[in-house]
């Protein structure tokens, strides 16, 4: 059924909007620190969701060449702390499709929110934990592009820097690793239609599947600050070295252990108020992809641009 | 059956103008503090006792709660407790030290920038 916006809606929008807004440029100034864990800090990464929770907007452009189409994606990725170890993040993605046909459908992907509680922070061993739930709202996007069912995806995050490592392998310091594991539950097992030249009904199954995820690091910040100051000046002294291995395996009887995902070597600069990535978006398989593909990463530490309104928790 | 409002293209419109518009606005952001480099430098292995121990940060920090120490090899307190925020420059934090014997040192930094937000760290340097 087609969707109208309504004048009461949109003013609703508006008015909620505004109010909340409102409230929380009025909030005081917050002293907690986003992706840290004692003297390490934890970047955002591109594919692989933090083990932390903080006030952080991103911009995140995928492109790469899929197993029946040339992808281009505009992720949008906002998280707000709602507490000091608790926060919402909400994210959207612009995606362009370029099929082997030459067929084309642009539009926007589901809209998704989700929780975050972040329950450890270790500082000695630089250890952070997570665990939350992510919501992938069905029919909230193109329908040409969006899955029309919802996705639920519990989830449990991790970050560990290898900070506490003794000081005959000091250079291994900097090392730090992120990760996420969890489920993907669709709401609906399975989308039925009619095929054209048969008439009969044919029902395309949507799998359960297992994300499991990580980044390894290197922090070129940490080794200068921490570790041996080896005369490294701007760009590189901010600079940390990560490669992604996001990968997804089917747990459904059709598909059942079958892996995608892909092996993302990139650079990652991060400022004081912003984070610039690149990376590479190399396949593991033929599901995955059939070329290397890239990843342009741009980020705003809303809690650093703005620690006494809305970069701070709504709650302390 | 739960129901969700319709999100349409105007509604992210303008929850993405809004956003980009708060990204832009002016503000006296400061950020968390790093340090830019050191005296003596990190890691390094030096000829003589230095005077003092000094860390530049990449931002000002608050005198009030920003300190620096120094220890021996075996965690002993080795400076002379002095430590505080340069008055001529609100970025540099330094403590004095008495002539030290050849050995390895620590040296523990503890910062907040002038938003409230902390930053820590260690790193040692060797006296031949």
């Amino acid at each position: 059924m087609k969707r109208r916006p309504g004048s009461s809606a949109t003013a609703l929008t508006w008015c909620a909007l505004g109010l909340v807004f409102m409230i929380i440029l009025l909030l005081p100034v917050s002293s907690w620190a986003h992706g840290f864990a004692g003297k390490r800090f934890f970047p955002t990464t591109f594919q692989v969701d933090d083990p932390f929770i903080s006030d952080e907007f991103s911009v995140l452009i995928d492109r790469i060449k899929g197993p029946d189409a040339k992808t281009t994606e505009i992720d949008i990725d906002y998280s707000k702390r709602i507490l000091p170890n608790f926060g919402l993040e909400f994210h959207e993605a612009y995606v362009h499709l370029k099929n082997d046909d030459g067929s084309t459908a642009n539009g926007w992907d589901n809209l998704g929110i989700g929780a975050k509680w972040q329950f450890l922070t270790n500082a000695e061993h630089e250890t952070i934990l997570s665990i939350g739930t992510d919501f992938d709202i069905g029919g909230t996007g193109a329908h040409q592009i969006a899955d029309s069912f919802t996705t639920i995806s519990p989830a449990f995050f991790f970050g560990k820097g290898l900070g506490d490592l003794p000081e005959s392998v000091k250079y291994l310091r900097p090392f730090a690793v992120t990760g996420v594991v969890g489920p993907n539950f669709p709401t609906r097992s399975g989308n039925a239609s009619i095929d054209p030249d048969t008439g009969q009904t044919v029902v395309e199954r949507n799998p359960t599947t297992l994300t499991w995820a990580f980044s390894v690091q290197y922090s070129l910040m940490y080794l200068q600050s921490f570790v041996k100051d080896i005369g490294l000046g701007a760009p590189f002294n901010r600079m940390i070295l990560v490669t992604e291995f996001p990968m997804e395996t089917c747990m459904s009887a059709d598909c059942k252990g079958k892996i995608t995902g892909t092996v993302n070597p990139g650079v990652v600069w991060a400022g004081k108020f912003t984070e610039f990535g690149i990376a590479a978006q190399i396949p593991v398989n033929s599901r995955s992809g059939r070329a290397v593909g890239v990843l342009g990463l741009i980020h705003l530490y809303i809690d650093d641009l703005f620690p006494k309104s809305i970069g701070a928790p709504i709650f302390h | 059956m739960k129901r969700f409002l319709p999100v349409t293209d105007h509604h992210r419109g303008v929850v993405l103008c809004l956003l980009a518009a708060l990204c832009m606005t002016p503000a006296p952001a400061l950020g968390h503090a790093f340090p830019e480099h050191s005296d003596p430098r990190v890691g390094a292995t030096i000829a003589a006792s230095p005077e003092r121990v000094r860390i530049w940060f990449d931002s000002d920090i608050e005198p009030l709660f920003s300190s620096l120490m120094v220890h021996d090899a075996s965690g002993r307190m080795v400076d002379k407790g002095d430590s505080r925020v340069n008055p001529s420059n609100a970025a540099l934090l330094e403590v004095s030290v008495p002539k030290l014997a050849p050995g390895a040192y620590r040296v523990i930094w503890s910062v907040v920038a002038r938003d409230g937000h902390r930053t820590n760290g260690d790193y040692t340097f060797v006296i031949k």
